[in-house]
């Protein structure tokens, strides 16, 4: 259980869009559209459909059910449709596609 | 993955234009987006957060507040009866409005931290938790089996230590208090607090004092 060199320094986020998604979470409950108890209660119930899927809950795919989460409070609250979250993705998605290599990515 | 006739035409193209992100990065980025643009987070404060956890909130925070009541009993006390209040003195506040509460490692008694929901942890003066922390088997085994998780860990407790373990939640958050270590009281409270690991703060480890030099 134990991580190699327990207490070795790790980087707190692996990849940079997980310390945005984590930003976003502490960022909307400060500004009181949601309470920590109800952040805390969404992601343990990601954490449960994950576990009740079957999937290795080894703790390295915590950020997912983390990104999981925020997008189902964010619903919830309705702060942004499901429908927004995956139109703008796809619209992000095109936007790489349609972009030369070396300029900064927009939406049109 | 059949690669033989599109790789042979794009070959070019996807090297022209830009990788498109994984699957979670972009539905962050679509989620920022989105709630930059209605007004609800504000990119600049963002920024601040990540760069705070990233660079300034961590185990030292901790260390300092077990190393200041290693050597200060009346903090000592005070941290124990309140825990917000006692590591605000030292500049750490929690975000989320939580409460801290600090349990005391002594001969008799051994404390263990744990979430067992989801993995609420002392953030103002641990930063965020390890891996392990959140994994599905410490949070399940912690509490049915602590004296087994701690061996995992290399620690062997004597049969009589009696093991308490802390189910923290959004509201309480627990910090231990390590025991000092027999043969430092001649070091200065910088050098006590380099000997705390962010492990003996959960729970999970015991502070050593430093080998003798030869």
């Amino acid at each position: 259980m134990p991580d190699a060199g327990m207490d070795a320094p790790t980087p707190v986020f692996a990849e940079p869009w997980q310390a945005q998604a984590f930003a976003m979470a502490v960022q909307l409950s400060k500004e009181g559209h949601f309470t920590w108890t109800e952040w805390s209660t969404a992601l343990a119930e990601e954490l449960k459909a994950a576990a009740d899927r079957g999937e290795p809950d080894d703790g390295s795919r915590y950020y997912e059910h983390w990104l999981a989460a925020l997008e189902r409070l964010t619903a919830e609250k309705r702060l942004a449709t499901r429908g927004e979250m995956l139109g703008r993705k796809e619209a992000w998605a095109d936007a790489y596609r349609h972009t030369p290599h070396g300029k900064p990515v927009e939406l049109k | 993955m059949y690669i033989g006739a599109v790789h042979a035409h794009g070959h070019a193209h996807d090297h022209e234009h830009q990788a498109v992100p994984s699957d979670p990065a972009l539905r962050t980025k679509a989620l920022e987006s989105l709630l930059v643009e209605k007004g609800l987070v504000d990119p600049a404060a963002l920024d601040t957060l990540v760069d705070a956890f990233e660079n300034k909130i961590g185990p030292r925070n901790g260390a300092r507040v077990v190393a200041r009541a290693w050597v200060d009993p009346e903090y000592k006390k005070r941290l124990l009866v309140d825990g917000g209040s006692a590591i605000a003195e030292l500049g750490y506040a929690g975000s989320q409005g939580e409460h801290l509460i600090a349990v005391e490692n002594t001969p008799q008694v051994h404390n263990l931290v744990v979430c067992t929901l989801c993995s609420c942890y002392p953030w103002a003066v641990l930063g965020l938790p390890p891996v392990w922390y959140k994994s599905a088997p410490y949070r399940s085994r912690a509490v049915i089996d602590p004296r087994g998780v701690l061996r995992e860990f290399g620690l062997e407790l004597p049969e009589e230590t009696e093991i308490r373990v802390w189910d923290s939640t959004a509201e309480i958050r627990y910090l231990v208090v390590p025991e000092r270590p027999v043969g430092t009281e001649n070091l200065s409270e910088d050098d006590l607090a380099a000997l705390v690991s962010r492990d003996s703060m959960i729970g999970t480890a015991k502070v050593f004092a430093p080998k003798p030099k030869p």
